[in-house]
């Protein structure tokens, strides 16, 4: 009964969703106050019906319903609780139902924090929001529905798939939703603004904290996600430039650039049009990487078991949205071109080079992934482009990002010197090149990319904190140190705190990517083996029983000079209701390095007790990748909660109503 | 006029640097993507000699063997057609098998052997890598061809 | 016009890539041996496990050849579809019965020999129809899987029309929906038959 309940309640929100968006849109375009009203209440009961169609579907983990079909596909009764709860998005259709959960969250949030903006404005980004909702309720009834009913029920579930099966699942994917989905705010408000011609200072001070949550929730669930494949998949690799990982990068790149360039139009009011193009482009390549992903188009990892009709459907459903909304950008986007008058070296060519670089950087992830589609369509062959493509293409692309991160906010608006810069940034080059020069050689071996990758870290660090301290320096005017370092603006700390989180990740990729070591090795009872230092002996393995499997756990001591550190125990894992082997490697995390072990495979499938081939890693940083990213997110959260964007839009608020108030009388 | 140098300057500055952008992307591209052939191809000479590919198939049952160090591992590919030997050191995916699809990258050595640098094994409990697939299947359709081309030739005779 | 309307252009033209590769799907192209004679076999029949029977038994009749197990989670779905077209129609449905034992993951294969799995695999098979209901005109054991790569199974379940001359018409993956049987298989059976 309650899934059919659940069922019902999605085909209710699909209902109130087109009906609302198109009212709503309608009301905006012909000023009927009382259909502009609907927007509010509207969003609000799409959230409530969507959650409570999820509650169903959890309710139908929990309880083990296997009479729902795609509950006796995602879980088993062994299946420990919390994974029965994440078992909710193990597959297509679940996951489906949370980006749609998501999209309504965040409706319901615009639907909430917007009330300094004009109603019109609101009834127009909760009508496009109400219309895509609308758009993937459609794809979920119609093709991928969860409450598909199992008659006569299975007595057992065919248990979840085991990757799966990890604390990192339970958060990754929400995460990332919750960024792919959030950039759907953005891209309503540059639809909003389109419709309503008024692409101005207002709309992209509204727009801004949305998008940088929105761009928070990604950071985060890609580091999730790169982290959860470091320790889950045994690989040792924390990017494998594989489809889907490009696919949730993409946006990103896109995403980070149109924060920078909203910062633009908002306080120039120039980039209007290259913004609200950025905007559309971030959402279009999270539904691009949803088609990817779902579709089967591209082979990866990750793909979900594929359905053609699926293919087809969110096929149109792109061409529907992103054409529609890019027909639109051609028809109403203003003539003028960048908009504002700025020098060859000022803040905004500074901005404006970072997005340039940003989107192409985009353009080549995208070109490297639809290539072998490119290649098949022609009929030339089947082929796969590796991550050396991405490798050799990505860091000529960033190292001048890397730069202008340094330079950038040191730059004034409209005009710059550049032998200013240079004067201001002299300290920064200095210790960036001291460090570029001693650090590899701590390490022992000095290499070019080294020397390059930690100069840049080096610099982008300097100047941050040189810039943060003159601007408190010029602001204290008599206050305590302390007092002028909280007063500072949060997205003046955000922005640099973000761009210090770019650095501690660079820090990351270059330690890891030059002194990482790494043996695959065959292993007997007593036999020891040692990377950079650190000597693993193997003590034997033993079975173990899991909650819903068996494994086989290695005994490992980890030595240091001969000095005991600790116990590791990796484990081969056998799912009971699952044919998949799972590894599990021991971690031993440091600041400045991890070690790591895991078990390959017996050596004699017979005799598990004996031999076994090993491998052993010795990764120096590789936590600051993660660490890195969370700065980031930090930063972004930081800025997003910047206090001007309550006192000012409600002070342009008040003036648009103004100005609405001179126009009627 | 100097403000429309400084544009003739941004515009050069642009093309130049997307010059430089798309010739390290066609040489990168073209450096590192790997063409993906079958067993049967290999055996016919068709595969590159000095560059990086794919091959796919099924690890043929009872072909894998380890050397003493425990960690080179040789094993046989086939698409039902032909057969391929793979070598390779390092530690196997956790979902290769005996019997199931499996796909591998690296180069043809001089005994005509495959020595990977990668091996995948894509699959969950019901699927094959489709590559993987690809290579059965066409193995397939050229043995049914070939039935049906000694069906013909016979009552010609 | 306007000089915005490139990126439309750009756009449609990764529509159409996109549109080519959706047909591309490597699990959406018609199999090979459609058209095909069926491979042969010789397998154990289940209610009889010392009879064995192959294509060549079915010659001169049209039938059905389904691929399932009983660990198969999508069979469940179809089943109901199948055992009511038996009821109907009088066209010999054959099961293959695909790694019954070797398929679920539940067992270490190393440690079975070949005779209990295939009593295992009797019983397991068995014990599914009759709680499920049997379809089947007969079903056939496929313990190792090797008939079922003969045949290119990607996954369970998937079915096989065979003509009277013994050629595949056509081939079907995944389960069988009502809609696919009205709207495919039951027209095909009729033009065959005719």
């Amino acid at each position: 009964m309650i899934p059919e309940l659940g069922h019902f309640a999605l085909i209710l929100a699909a209902l109130v969703a087109v009906v609302f968006g198109s009212l709503s849109l309608l009301g905006a375009h012909r000023n009927q106050q009382a259909w502009i009203a609907l927007a509010r209440p509207g969003a609000n009961a799409l959230a409530l019906l969507v959650t409570f169609s999820f509650a169903c579907l959890t309710q139908a983990f929990v309880v083990n319903d296997f009479s729902v079909v795609y509950v006796a596909q995602h879980s088993n009764s062994l299946l420990p609780i919390e994974y029965r709860v994440a078992g909710v998005w193990g597959g297509h259709e679940g996951s489906l139902l949370l980006w749609i959960l998501m999209l309504t969250w965040w409706a319901f949030g615009v639907a909430q924090f917007s009330r300094q903006l004009p109603d019109t404005m609101v009834a127009r980004v909760l009508g496009t929001l109400g219309l895509v909702a609308f758009g993937f309720l459609l794809f979920i009834l119609f093709t991928s529905n969860p409450f598909e009913r199992l008659l006569p029920g299975a007595t057992e579930g065919r248990d979840l798939n085991p990757l799966l099966q990890d604390p990192g699942l339970v958060i990754h994917p929400p995460l990332l939703y919750m960024g792919y989905v959030g950039f759907s705010v953005a891209y309503a408000f540059a639809v909003a603004a389109l419709l309503s011609g008024q692409l101005d200072a207002a709309w992209a001070r509204w727009s801004r904290p949305w998008t940088t949550a929105a761009w928070v929730f990604l950071t985060l669930g890609i580091a999730m996600g790169s982290w959860w494949a470091y320790y889950e998949l045994g690989w040792g690799g924390w990017w494998f430039w594989d489809p889907v990982e490009n696919a949730s990068f993409m946006p990103w790149l896109i995403g980070t650039a149109l924060m920078h360039s909203l910062a633009v139009t908002e306080k120039r009011g120039s980039f209007k049009n290259w913004t609200v193009l950025l905007a559309i482009s971030a959402f279009s390549l999270s539904l691009l990487g949803t088609f990817l992903v779902r579709s089967g188009v591209l082979t990866s990892v990750h793909a979900f078991a594929t359905d053609p009709r699926r293919g087809v459907f969110i096929l149109i459903f792109l061409v529907a949205v992103i054409g529609l909304s890019l027909t639109l950008f051609a028809w109403r986007a203003p003539k003028v071109g960048l908009g504002g008058r700025f020098g060859l070296i000022s803040r905004e060519s500074m901005l404006l080079a970072n997005n340039v670089l940003l989107v192409v950087a985009c353009a080549t992830v995208l070109l490297g992934t639809l290539y072998p589609l490119l290649i098949d369509a022609l009929g030339v062959g089947k082929i796969s482009v590796g991550p050396p493509y991405f490798n050799a293409v990505f860091v000529p692309v960033m190292t001048p990002i890397l730069f202008l991160v340094g330079i950038g906010p040191f730059a004034r608006w409209k005009e710059a010197s550049l032998p200013e810069l240079l004067r201001l940034t002299r300290w920064a080059l200095g210790a960036g090149a001291i460090v570029a020069v001693a650090l590899p050689l701590v390490y022992g071996q000095w290499k070019a990319m080294t020397a390059l990758g930690l100069f840049f870290a080096a610099w982008v660090v300097v100047t941050a904190l040189q810039n943060f301290a003159e601007r408190v320096h010029h602001t204290r005017g008599g206050r305590s140190l302390l007092t002028a370092v909280l007063a500072q603006p949060r997205g003046f700390i955000g922005m640099h705190l973000a761009h210090i989180g770019v650095a501690v990740f660079v820090v990351g990729v270059t330690m890891v990517m030059s002194f990482e070591q790494e043996k695959d090795i065959k292993m007997a009872v007593g036999d020891q083996v040692s990377v950079a230092g650190y000597s693993f002996r193997f003590n034997g393995v033993r079975q173990v029983e899991g909650p819903n499997y068996v494994a086989m756990q290695g005994n490992f001591d980890l030595t240091v000079d001969n000095r005991f550190l600790r116990k590791m125990n990796p484990e081969k894992r056998n799912y009971h209701s699952s044919a998949m082997p799972m590894t599990e490697a021991a971690i031993d995390a440091g600041l400045l390095r991890d070690v790591y072990v895991s078990l390959g495979e017996p050596i004699d499938r017979d005799k598990p007790e004996g031999e076994w081939a090993v491998r052993v890693y010795y990764k120096p940083f590789v936590d600051w990748i993660w660490g890195g990213c969370l700065l980031m997110s930090l930063g972004g959260l930081l800025a997003m909660l910047d206090r001007r964007y309550r006192v000012k839009s409600r002070r342009a608020a008040a003036a648009t109503a103004g100005v609405q108030q001179a126009a009627r009388n | 006029m100097k403000s429309r140098h400084k544009k003739l300057a941004l515009i050069g500055g642009a093309l130049a640097v997307l010059g430089i952008i798309a010739a390290l992307v066609l040489n990168a591209l073209n450096s590192n993507i790997a063409l993906y052939i079958s067993p049967t191809d290999v055996a016919a000479g068709k595969a590159p000699q000095d560059k990086l590919f794919r091959i796919g198939g099924m690890v043929k049952e009872g072909s894998v063997s380890r050397q003493a160090d425990g960690v080179t591992i040789a094993f046989i590919v086939t698409d039902t057609e032909k057969d391929i030997t793979v070598h390779y050191k390092g530690i196997l995916p956790d979902l290769f098998k005996e019997g199931k699809g499996v796909v591998a990258q690296g180069r043809l050595t001089a005994d005509g052997s495959f020595s990977a640098t990668e091996v995948l094994a894509k699959h969950d409990e019901n699927y094959m890598p489709p590559e993987a697939a690809k290579a059965v299947n066409d193995a397939h359709t050229r043995a049914a061809e070939k039935k049906a081309e000694d069906a013909v030739a016979k009552p010609a005779n | 016009m306007n000089r915005y309307y490139w990126i439309i252009g750009a756009f449609a033209a990764l529509v159409a890539l996109l549109a080519v590769g959706l047909n591309l799907n490597p699990r959406d192209v018609p199999s090979p041996l459609v058209g095909k004679p069926a491979p042969v076999f010789k397998l154990a029949v289940l209610a009889e496990p010392e009879k064995s029977v192959g294509p060549e038994d079915f010659r001169g009749k049209v039938w059905l050849l389904n691929v399932w197990a009983s660990w198969c989670v999508s069979c469940r779905q179809e089943h109901p579809v199948l055992v009511e077209f038996s009821k109907k129609v009088d066209v010999p449905l054959i099961g293959l019965n695909y790694k019954e034992v070797r398929g679920d993951g539940g067992f270490d294969m190393n440690k079975m020999p070949a005779d209990e799995e295939k009593k295992l695999a009797l019983q397991r098979a068995g014990k599914w129809l009759s709680e499920h209901g049997d379809p089947y005109r007969l079903t056939v054991m496929d313990l190792d899987g090797r008939v079922g790569i003969d045949y290119g199974v990607y996954g369970v379940p998937e079915t096989y029309v065979i003509d009277k001359a013994g050629v595949i018409r056509m081939k079907h993956t995944g389960p069988i929906t009502p809609e696919v049987l009205a709207k495919k298989i039951m027209p095909l059976l009729a033009e065959l038959n005719r």
